[in-house]
C-alpha cells in the first residue's frame, strides 16, 4: 500500500551533539575545583544492598591518616548518612527522589552544603542501580564497582558497561561465596572479556579482609 | 524519570542549532542511541511531547536510530554481536574486547522549515 508523503519544505542541518555534553562538562568543572582543594573523587556504584556503605566504612577504617568526605546517594532515606555520622564521618545525603542515578549537576549543588578544610579522599555512594550510574560522570577520578558475590558470577556478562567503565572492583561478600556456588573463573573471564586491566580486589566488609590491600591501591593512587 | 533531563537536553540542543539556523520550526529530530547508551527510545518520546511544548521542537517527530553493540576480535579483526552470557568471537571463539559501537547518544540532525 502506497503512503500518502506529506511534502514538507524542509531543510535538513547536521548536528551531531553528544547529549552528555553538558553533563560531562559539569563533571569536569566539579573535578577541577576539588582537585584544587587536594581531594580525590570516588564514584561508587552497585546494584542496591551490594555493600556499597559497608565497603566505605571498611575503606575509612584502612585509610588512617587520610581525611574522608562521603556524600551518600539514596532515593529517600538518610539511614546510611547517620550511620557515618556515627563514626565521626564528614557526609551529607542526597535525596534524588526516585532517580535512579546521580549527574554531574546534582553533585555540583550538594557541594555547596559540604565543607571541604583539607585535601583528602571524596567517596559519592551513587544510587544501587546497575544501569545508569555507569553513563553518568559526576566529577570523579575513579569509579569503584562494588559486586556482591551474593548477586551471582553472571553480572558482567549482564550489565557490560558498569563492568567496562569500572577503574576498579571489589568483589564484596566474599564469605558468601560458598553459600551460592560463586563461579570466580566464569566472573573473571566476564570482566576480562570488557575490560583487560581493572583490578579486582576480594573483599568482606563482616570481619574486614582485603581491605588493607584497596586502601593501599587507592593511596598509591592519590600520592 | 531518567529520561527527563536527557530529553530536556536534546529539546535545548535542537532549538539552539534551529536558531543559529533562523529556522521557523523545527519537523524532525534524528536521534542516534545506542544499545549501551541506557537510554529507551519510547520513554525519551514521551517527555518529549512534554517537554517541548512553546519551544521550536514542537509538533517535531523524533526519529530515532537504534544501534546494536559490537565486539572486535583482534585475531580475527571482525566486529560481532555478542550472544547471552558471552563475549566469545563466533570465528575463534577467544574473548574479544568491547568498542564504542553501541554506546551513541548524539542528536544526529534535524529537519527544519525557515
Ligand atoms: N555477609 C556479608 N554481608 C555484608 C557484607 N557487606 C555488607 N553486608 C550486608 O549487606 C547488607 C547491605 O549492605 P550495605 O553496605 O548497606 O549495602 P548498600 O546498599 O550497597 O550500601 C547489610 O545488611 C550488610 O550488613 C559482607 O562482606 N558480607
Ligand atoms: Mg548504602
Ligand atoms: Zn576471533
Amino acid at each position: 500500500m502506497k503512503q500518502e508523503v506529506k511534502s514538507v519544505a524542509g531543510k535538513e542541518i547536521e548536528v551531531v551533539q553528544n547529549i552528555f555534553d553538558e553533563n560531562d562538562r559539569i563533571a569536569l568543572e566539579t573535578k577541577e575545583t576539588l582537585e584544587n582543594l587536594g581531594v580525590y573523587v570516588v564514584n561508587i556504584m552497585g546494584a542496591p544492598g551490594a555493600g556499597k556503605t559497608s565497603s566505605i566504612i571498611s575503606m575509612i577504617r584502612n585509610l588512617r591518616g587520610e581525611k574522608v568526605y562521603v556524600i551518600e546517594g539514596d532515593i529517600e532515606s538518610d539511614i546510611d548518612t547517620v550511620k557515618l555520622k556515627e563514626l565521626g564521618i564528614d557526609t551529607i545525603q542526597i535525596n534524588t527522589k526516585g532517580a535512579c542515578h546521580l549527574d554531574a549537576p546534582i553533585i555540583q549543588n550538594s557541594l555547596q552544603e559540604l565543607t571541604i578544610d583539607k585535601p583528602g579522599i571524596l567517596f559519592i555512594e551513587n544510587i544501587g542501580n546497575l544501569v545508569c550510574p555507569a553513563e553518568f560522570q559526576i566529577g570523579e577520578h575513579i569509579k569503584m564497582l562494588i559486586c556482591s558475590a551474593a548477586e551471582g558470577s553472571d553480572k558482567p556478562y549482564k550489565y557490560p558497561l558498569a563492568f567496562e567503565k569500572a577503574d576498579v572492583i571489589l568483589l564484596t561478600k566474599c564469605d558468601l561465596k560458598e553459600f551460592v556456588d560463586f563461579d570466580d573463573e566464569f566472573f573473571l573471564k566476564g570482566i576480562r572479556g570488557l575490560n583487560k586491566s581493572v583490578p579486582v580486589f576480594e573483599v568482606n566488609a563482616k570481619n574486614g579482609q582485603g581491605f588493607q590491600q584497596v586502601a593501599t591501591w587507592l593511596k598509591n593512587r592519590i600520592s | 524519570m531518567h529520561e527527563y533531563p536527557i530529553t530536556e537536553q536534546i529539546v535545548k540542543i535542537s532549538s539552539e542549532k534551529a536558531k543559529e539556523n533562523n529556522a521557523r520550526r523545527i519537523t524532525r529530530i534524528t536521534l542516534v542511541v545506542g544499545e549501551y547508551s541506557g537510554f529507551i527510545g519510547e520513554s525519551i518520546q514521551m517527555y518529549f511531547d512534554i517537554i517541548s511544548k512553546g519551544t521550536l521542537c514542537e509538533g517535531a517527530v523524533l526519529e530515532i536510530e537504534n544501534i546494536k553493540a559490537k565486539w572486535r576480535c583482534p585475531n580475527c579483526n571482525i566486529n560481532y554481536s555478542r550472544r547471552p552470557l558471552s563475549f566469545a568471537c563466533p570465528e575463534c571463539g577467544q574473548d574479544g574486547e568491547p568498542t564504542s559501537i553501541g554506546k551513541e547518544f548524539y542528536v544526529k540532525n534535524i529537519e527544519v522549515e525557515t
